[in-house]
Parts: C-alpha cells; structure tokens; sequence
C-alpha cells in the first residue's frame, strides 16, 4: 500500500560516483539503479533472485540487486557493469566476451560480466568446474553457457577449452 | 574427421587479425550441386566479431524497459488466478482513488473502445472464436487478463491492482487437450460449439496398404510432447503513447513480429497501419515467445487513449509464465508403424492432438507447420496424420523455437527408437538405412516439400566420431548389471525448416490471401559516402547487424566495420513487408538475400556515377575500400564522400538523366521461389530450406534415484554455406541448451483445475550452468541450391536434445522394457521408468509380425 511506504534518505557510492537521495522503504536496489539513477546496464529478469541479470557488486561481494533494498545499500560502495569498461575501451574480461561470443541478445551479460569479474578477483585460475559454478547464479538462455565459460578462461589467461571434450577426458 | 580434429576445433579460437581469417575454422565441407551460389567473398565465411558486442557489453544496449517518455504512466495487469470462471462484476473504485492512479480499464470497455475482435486464422467453427484485449465475460485461463492500471509508480500500479475487485463465479476447467475434443467436456468458448479449434486429415501415399502388407507392424499408444518455453531472459515490455493529436499510436516494445502484430490489432483498434507504428532496438532473447505480446500491446493502447498518457508496461517473471505463450504441448495417440524386415519404415499413422491454450494466438498454424518435416529425416512414404487442435483451460500456445516441428521430429524419434527395440534392429543402423541419402536431394517428400541439400549419414558417422560411441559401447558392455549404475547412448535426428511459405496458411484455412514470404533492405550512401543499412529484422542476439555488414562489404569490396547496420528497428525510417521480423529460421536468406540485392543496386549505381566523374566505361570502374578507381589506373579515384555530394549535395554537376536515375538509396526485397500450395491435397513446398542437426549423448543414469548425468554430447550442424562460423555454433549451442533444459528440467504443468505450477524460475528450473554439459559441436556445409548465397536458416535446431536424451534413457533402460513415452524426463520419470520395468508394468506397444 502507498501509505505503508515511509521514505529514507540514503547515500550510496557507485562506479565511484557519490550519490544522494531519499528513497521509498520499499523500493528495490535494482529499481534504485534503473529507475532512479537511470543506470540502465543493470537488467531484471526475474523478481525472485533466481535469473542473475541484476547482479552487481556492494562492498566487495556478488548480490543479486532485486533481493535487496535500496536502503540497505545506504553507506555501500556499488560497482555495476557502468564500472567495467575502461576509458571507453572494452577491459580484459569484456574483450574475452566479445572474442569468445559469450554473448548473443546481451540481456544477461551485465549480471554475467559482474560475477565474471567477482570470480575471477578471488580466484584468477579457476577450473572450468568452478566457472560452472561461479556463474550458477545467472541465467543465460542464448549461448548454453559453452562461450561464457571459454571467455572466462580467455579472461583469467588460459585457453578455451570448454567443450573440446567430454567432462570425462577433460578430468584427465 | 575424427574426434581429435572435433575437439581441436572446438578448442580452436577465431583470430584476432582479420586479414589472417580464413575459413579454416570449418569443420569439413560438402558441397552439393548448387546453381545459384556464388563465391563467398572476404568477409563472408569467416568469424568476424559482433558489432552488437560494443554497446552490450558496457550495459548501453537499449532494451524495452530502458525506455522511458515524458508523462509516462506504469500499467499492472489485473490476472484472473481461475482457469475458468464467469467474470460476475468488476468494481475498480477502491483501485481508482488510491492518490497517483490515473486510469483502470476493464475488459468490458476496452471491448466497447474496439472496432472489431482479433483477426482469427482459423476457418470456422474454430474461427468464431472472439478474442478482445482483455478478456469479457469469462475468464479461460489462470492469468487471463481483466483489467489494467495505469497509475505514477511502477509500485503504485500494483498496489491499485490488487484493489481491482473482480467477483468470480468459477466454471468447470479441461486442461487435458485429447479430453477437450471429446462431447461433454466444458467448451471454453460458447461461439464455436466445442473446444476443436482446427481438424483435419493429412494424407499421403496408401498407408491402409503398408499397415496391410508390411512383415511387422509396432503400435504405440500414446507419446506425449510437454509444454515449455525457452522464457527470454528479458519479459515483454513496452511502452505505448496514442497520441490524440495525430492519432498516431506509437509501440516501442521488444515484439519480435511486429507487422503481424500490427495486422491483427490494427483493425481491432481501429488504426490505420501507417499510423500504428513499430519500433525496438535491443530484444533480450524471444525465440518466438514475444510474436505473443500483441494482446497487451492491444489493451496497452487502449489503456493510454483513456488515460491520455503514454503507458509504460514491463511484464514480471511471474506474469511471463501465467500469460506470455507456452510452446505447443501435442499428444500422439494409436500410432501404427508398418515395417519391413530389413528394417525399412514404411511410414506411420497417427492421430494427434495440439493443445493451443485458451485463445488461438498464431493459431492454428502450428496444425499445418508440422508438416514442413512430415517424414522427418526419413524416406517414409505413407503417412497419415489426423490432426486435431483443441482449446483448453491452460495459456495460449505461440510459437517456441523449433515451432510445431520439434513436437513431430520428437515423435518420428520415437518411432525409430521404438522400432528398434521392438524388432530389435540397432538404433544406428535403422537410422542409416531410412535416411533421406546423399544423392537424393533435392528430396521430395510425400507432402511435395523439397529437401534442399543435406548429408545425414556423413553427420551421424561424425557424431558417432565426436562421442567415441565404440568406447561407450564397450563401457555399457563391461558395466554390466549390478553396478547401479547404467549408460545409454542416444541419437537424435532433426531437421530446423526454415523461410516458410505462408501458403501453407491456406492448408488450415483456404480463404486466407496469404502466401510466399520476404524481406526488404535499404543499402544506401549517407550525406558523407558512409553506406548504411537497415532491414525490416528485429533481432534477439542472432548478429544481424554483424553478418550483414559482412556481404555488404563483400559486395562493395570494402572493411565490414566501415558498414553502418542500423540498430533495432523503426517502422518510420525502416523499410518492411508484411513478412517482416525475425523468426522462424530465415534471415540468412530472406534477410541477407534482401541486403544482397539491395547492396547490388547500389554496386550498380556507384559505377554508373563513378564511370561519369572519372569519364571511364562502367566495366573499367573498380570499387575497393571506400573508394571507385579505373582498373590499372589507380590515380584516376573518387571516393565515396565524392560520388554522395555529386548524388545528394551538388546534383547540378550530373546530367538529367543521371539526377532521375541515381538515388544512391537502394531498396530491395528478396521473395523467395514459392508457389501456392494445394489446400485440398494438402500438398506443395511450403518451406525453403531444411538445415539438419544429428546430435549424439552419453547419459549415465543412477539405478536407485533415477539422477542423469550426461556424459559427453554432440551436436552436428548443418545449415549450409555459413556466413558466420562463430555465430553459427553459438546458436548451436543455445538451441541445444534449451532443448536440454525442456528435456530434463523445464516444463509447465497445470492441475487439473487449472492452476499453473510454475510461475517462477525456482519451479520452473531453467538450465542453469552447471546443468548444461560443455557440448563439442563440428559442423559440415551442404549449400542450399535455392537460396541466393547458399546459406538456410537455422537457429531453432529442430529440438534435437529432447529426441537425443529421450534415445538416450531408451537405450539405457535396455532390458528392463519400459518405453520412453514422455519428452519431458527429470529424475522422478526415469526412477518411475526404471521401477515400471521391473514391475512389468503396461508398456503401451504391441507388435503383430506376418
């Protein structure tokens, strides 16, 4: 209800930017993000923390923007995809979405690119089990998540090997 | 090649140089007689970087909800939660006095603002159907909308929402499609008289005779197809301003057909179609879904001529899943298989059941689409097919990819695999020996469609190559019983049709003047010489912008990334047909095939104007990178900045009879080489291209819990000549992705009241990551003889997974007998699979041999 709704002001630090406003209680980061600050890279495809296309970062750790409230991020520092490129030029992890074809309609890759970005911080090497892993949260319905894994191991350096044998000999 | 050469390929990585691209990264071509191909030129055939990949990557694509307009209003749905009840009263006056609600339309007045109902496909009966905006009188499914808001904040539009009190008087619900047709089953719609919406038969070659005359005949009682969706990532969306001024109704939305969509509610709102006016840039993902969305944009419109404000609307998952559009759920009932004993299938007989859902949104088209792949990938030659379409308690069905063919190559799978081990004959071999071969094509199946090109045995054998199927079949040999563990190894043979003739419309209903198909293009020199494109396309993330940029680059022999492809699509400044969109397999020939001719005029037209500034013969004229020279006199050029200012800026200096004949603006539209089909015999080449898929997996399946773990997979992809190879495979992957998906995980099931029971992605389970094995992929190219680059459509992979799984659980079953009757098969199936076997359970096939 409309009158259940009290306001709050907030201040939250995204891509590094400070920003001030007075929020209802009840509206969503997300919706914060998007509608308020009119930060449109960040996506919804779901409101029930199960499709990852909102997933950002707010003080170092992977959320997933629909399961939190704006009010919440008060005091936080937020990177969203706006944060990744580097004066304008696609940064390491981007370029290795583009070269590999991690990407077709470009509605996940925002939150894709986020968890990307987290995995690879905390574990420049990972397994292509842990990619698997490391991107369970986010839902992508165009590639079968075969180029997203090679652009990740593209990214942390390696080759892309993803799909070039069965789990079986890729174990050995 | 063998598997080495599959796995080094897929490990292989595109170069980064495109001066050293080459088209090494094929796999393995096959080339069949093609008169019409031409040589491929620099950039066509290689895998050139996605032009789309800039803006999406930094999270600057523009996507339907990124959208926003000065006075915007944010519109809530009010859904009906009764599969079926008689709407008593409405009362919206709680809803409308909450501060910031500017309007409530109910369906009753929505009715009242529209000229005419929906424009139905069917022929009557069927056809009577009446469908509004919104629903009146009843509601026919769960999520069945009643009402909309339009109210200042996205949260206040849902609080009003809920204050829209709607009494409800519930009705009995039929939610089973084989039941809905019988007499005595509740009927949705009182118009029609019965809950058939289309029947008829198809009926080709004297099956009567093969069931007679064949040394065995396997009969099955029932295969069942389920109901899913491939749910885009991204939900529908739009934004929707009737504009009281111009009376100009303006759709920005993320619908991916929307010239069809113009055409059915352009009547029922009473807009002319040059003033309902279209346009989208990013889509996040359709694969068909969002040809549904017409209904809401619809009520949309109605919702801001009310208002007088333009009303901003973005779907939520769960709305999604209640109302979008489910992809077709189809049972097969008393199916008959005459074989003979070296092993040929001589057809089949059927009798099936499409279950459209509430409204027939697209449909009935699904009841002649299937027909495109009548004898799927097979020489069968007697085939009769009895095909009903009923109308039931559960959401309407639109088209899903793989659109009502998946659910028919499914069962021709089926029948094979049964077959197989009925008469125990070897999957693969039985395979081999019914294929269409190599030096059949071009193939006319027993309907008259034309099998274009293909090598299916060379694709199955480098399937077999890819998986190691001899290690696995010593594998499954040495595992033995006893071991709780079991593995099958499964094929799946599919066919993805693609450039439909809408002729076949006329199959359904023979007053419909609709037929053939097309595409249009502008090719053009911009103010400065800049060439730029567009096309009547509406791309979900299949490259448009990309690959044709790549033949026009050819074509004018310049760099791709000097091509400027526009955007999304804009019914004001992009040019279309009524065919236009992107769907159903085609744009490789009816979207390139239209930027080809138009490039080619506009090829034709630099010449003539460079031929007359440099005062040379038109053949002398040489066009490369940007620039025309006389051949071996490279001093003698003028660039395109030069031939544009002549054209567009400085028109004095030309002749008159140049100035009336070069625009420097070329249209073009590519018609495919279609006849109408024959409605009474139900016959006659109703799709233009067949690009082929044999996949191959590896399933291991635990004996206690039924769990499947899928050891390797493959998939074999044939869509002729490829203008892009990455592009290609990438789609290879995310159709075998959502076939896996709806094979193990995905579907929506109703109860028998009604109720959907999955409305959000923790039920419904879409793939996640590590539910999807890494697949190897290889690929060969057999050219379409008929398309102008030798290119067929391909992106919707004719369901290969769930034919693939389905085989797959078959052959590890093996002796415990239980058949695969169902496509959609999570753990909890393949335990009660297991454990029928062993109880000796009813298997529902019988065979009678001469």
């Amino acid at each position: 209800m409309s009158d259940a709704g009290t306001v709050h002001p907030i201040r939250v630090t995204i891509n590094g930017e400070a920003y001030e406003r007075t929020v209802e209680s009840r509206q969503l980061l997300v919706h914060f993000i998007r509608d308020t600050l009119a930060l449109k890279g960040t996506h919804i495809g779901c409101d029930t923390g199960n499709c990852g296309a909102c997933t950002i970062i707010v003080n170092g750790k992977l959320i997933k923007s629909c399961m939190m409230l704006a009010v919440q991020a008060d005091g936080a520092e937020v990177e969203t995809v706006e944060s990744l490129a580097e004066d304008g030029e696609l940064n390491p992890i981007q370029k290795a979405f583009h070269a590999e074809h991690g990407l077709q309609c470009g509605y996940c890759t925002p939150g894709l690119l986020m968890s990307a970005t987290y995995l690879l911080r905390n574990n420049p090497n990972p397994s292509e089990e842990e990619i698997l892993r490391g991107i369970r949260g986010n839902i992508c319905r165009c590639t079968g998540y075969v180029n997203v894994v090679r652009a990740v191991q593209v990214a942390a350096g390696a080759e892309p090997t993803a799909g070039a044998a069965s789990r079986e000999e890729a174990a050995r | 090649m063998s598997a080495e050469a599959v796995r080094r390929r897929a490990g292989s990585r595109p170069e980064r140089d495109p001066e050293a691209m080459s088209a090494a990264t094929r796999a393995e071509t096959v080339t069949a007689p093609s008169e019409t191909t031409e040589e491929l030129g620099r950039w066509s055939g290689k895998s050139v970087r996605r032009t789309e990949d800039g803006r999406l990557l930094k999270g600057q694509g523009k996507f339907a909800d990124d959208h926003w307009v000065h006075r915007q209003g944010f519109a809530q749905f009010v859904r009906s939660p009764h599969a079926h009840a008689k709407i008593v009263s409405i009362d919206t006056s709680k809803a409308m006095s909450l501060d910031g609600v500017f309007t409530v339309l109910t369906g009753e007045e929505a009715k009242e603002m529209c000229e005419v109902p929906f424009f139905q496909i069917a022929p009557e009966p069927g056809g009577k159907l009446q469908e509004w905006p919104l629903a009146v009188d009843k509601v026919r499914y769960h999520g069945d909308a009643v009402a909309v808001v339009l109210a200042e904040t996205r949260e206040l539009a849902r609080d009003a929402a809920e204050l829209v009190e709607v009494e409800y008087e519930p009705l009995e619900a039929i939610v089973d499609g084989v039941a809905a047709a019988e007499s005595g089953a509740p009927v949705l719609h009182e118009e029609i008289g019965s809950n058939v919406a289309w029947q008829g038969t198809y009926d080709y070659g004297d099956i009567d005779w093969a069931l007679e005359n064949a040394d065995h005949v396997v009969k099955i009682d029932r295969l069942h197809f389920h109901r899913f969706s491939s749910t885009p990532l991204e939900c529908n969306a739009a934004v929707v301003d009737w504009d009281p001024g111009t009376g100009v109704v303006e759709v920005f939305s993320n619908n991916q057909m929307p010239m069809f969509g113009s055409m059915v509610i352009g009547p029922t709102l009473g807009v002319p179609s040059n003033k309902l006016i279209f346009s989208s840039q990013d889509i996040g993902g359709a694969f068909g879904i969002k040809i549904g969305s017409y209904p809401q944009l619809a009520a949309l419109a109605l919702l801001s001529k009310k208002a007088g404000r333009p009303a901003k609307w973005a779907e939520s998952r769960s709305e999604h899943m209640l109302s979008a559009g489910h992809g077709n759920e189809r049972s097969f009932v008393d199916i008959e298989v005459p074989v003979q004993s070296d092993g040929t299938i001589l057809g089949f007989k059927v009798k099936a059941f499409d279950n459209a859902g509430a409204y027939l949104h697209y449909e009935p088209l699904g009841a002649v689409i299937w027909s495109q792949v009548t004898p799927g990938c097979y020489r069968m030659k007697h085939i009769r097919v009895d095909f009903t379409q009923t109308l039931t308690n559960k959401c309407p069905t639109i088209p899903n990819r793989g659109y009502s063919r998946l659910q028919h190559l499914w069962m021709i799978e089926r029948i094979v695999d049964i077959v197989a081990q009925e008469l125990d004959f070897d999957p693969v071999e039985l395979r081999r020996r019914n294929y269409v071969q190599p030096e059949d094509y071009p193939y006319e199946t027993p309907n008259r469609c034309v099998y274009d090109s293909g090598d299916l045995p060379r694709s199955l054998e480098l399937a077999l190559e890819a998986i190691d199927a001899p290690k696995w079949l010593e594998r499954q040999r040495e595992l033995g019983t006893g071991s709780g563990k079991r593995i099958g190894i499964g094929i799946g043979s599919t066919l993805d049709s693609g450039t439909n003739n809408f002729g076949q419309a006329r199959i359904v209903n023979p007053e419909l003047p609709f037929s053939g198909n097309g595409e249009a293009a502008y090719v053009k020199l911009d103010l400065y010489g800049e060439v730029n494109v567009n096309i009547g396309t509406t791309p979900q993330g299949q490259s448009h912008e990309t690959t044709a940029a790549q033949v026009v680059a050819d074509i004018l022999n310049m760099d791709h990334g000097d091509v400027n492809v526009t955007a999304g699509f804009d019914q004001r400044h992009n040019t279309y047909v009524a065919f236009s969109g992107t769907y159903a397999s085609q744009f490789a020939v009816t979207g390139l095939g239209a930027v080809m001719g138009a490039a080619r005029k506009l090829r034709d037209e630099i010449i003539t104007l460079a031929a007359y500034a440099l005062e040379a013969d038109e053949d002398e004229i040489v066009l490369e990178n940007g620039a025309c020279h006389v051949r071996d006199d490279p001093e003698r050029a003028i660039p395109f900045i030069g031939l544009a200012n002549m054209a567009l800026s400085n028109n004095a200096v030309l002749t008159p009879e140049l100035r009336e004949r070069i625009s420097l603006n070329c249209r073009y539209v590519y018609t495919p080489p279609f006849d109408v089909p024959d409605a009474e015999t139900k016959t006659g080449n109703i799709t233009l291209t067949y690009a082929s898929q044999i996949h191959a997996a590896v399933v291991e399946i635990d004996e206690e819990t039924g769990k499947l773990e899928i050891l390797d997979y493959v998939a074999v992809d044939d869509c002729g000549r490829v203008i892009n190879p990455q592009i290609v495979e990438g789609q290879v992957h995310g159709a075998t992705a959502l076939g896996i998906g709806a094979a193990l995980y995905e579907a929506f099931d109703y109860d028998p009241s009604g109720q959907l029971q999955q409305s959000s992605f923790y039920e419904y389970h879409a793939l996640t990551a590590p539910d999807m094995p890494m697949i190897k992929y290889a690929d060969i190219e057999s050219p379409s003889p008929f398309t102008p680059n030798g290119a067929k459509g391909m992106g919707e992979g004719g369901g290969a997974p769930l034919s693939t799984i389905c085989s797959a659980i078959q052959d590890a079953l093996g002796d415990r007998d239980a058949v695969v009757s169902d496509s959609h098969n999570p753990w909890w199936r393949i335990h009660e699979l297991l454990r029928s076997g062993e109880n000796g359970g009813p298997r529902g096939v019988e065979v009678s041999s001469r």
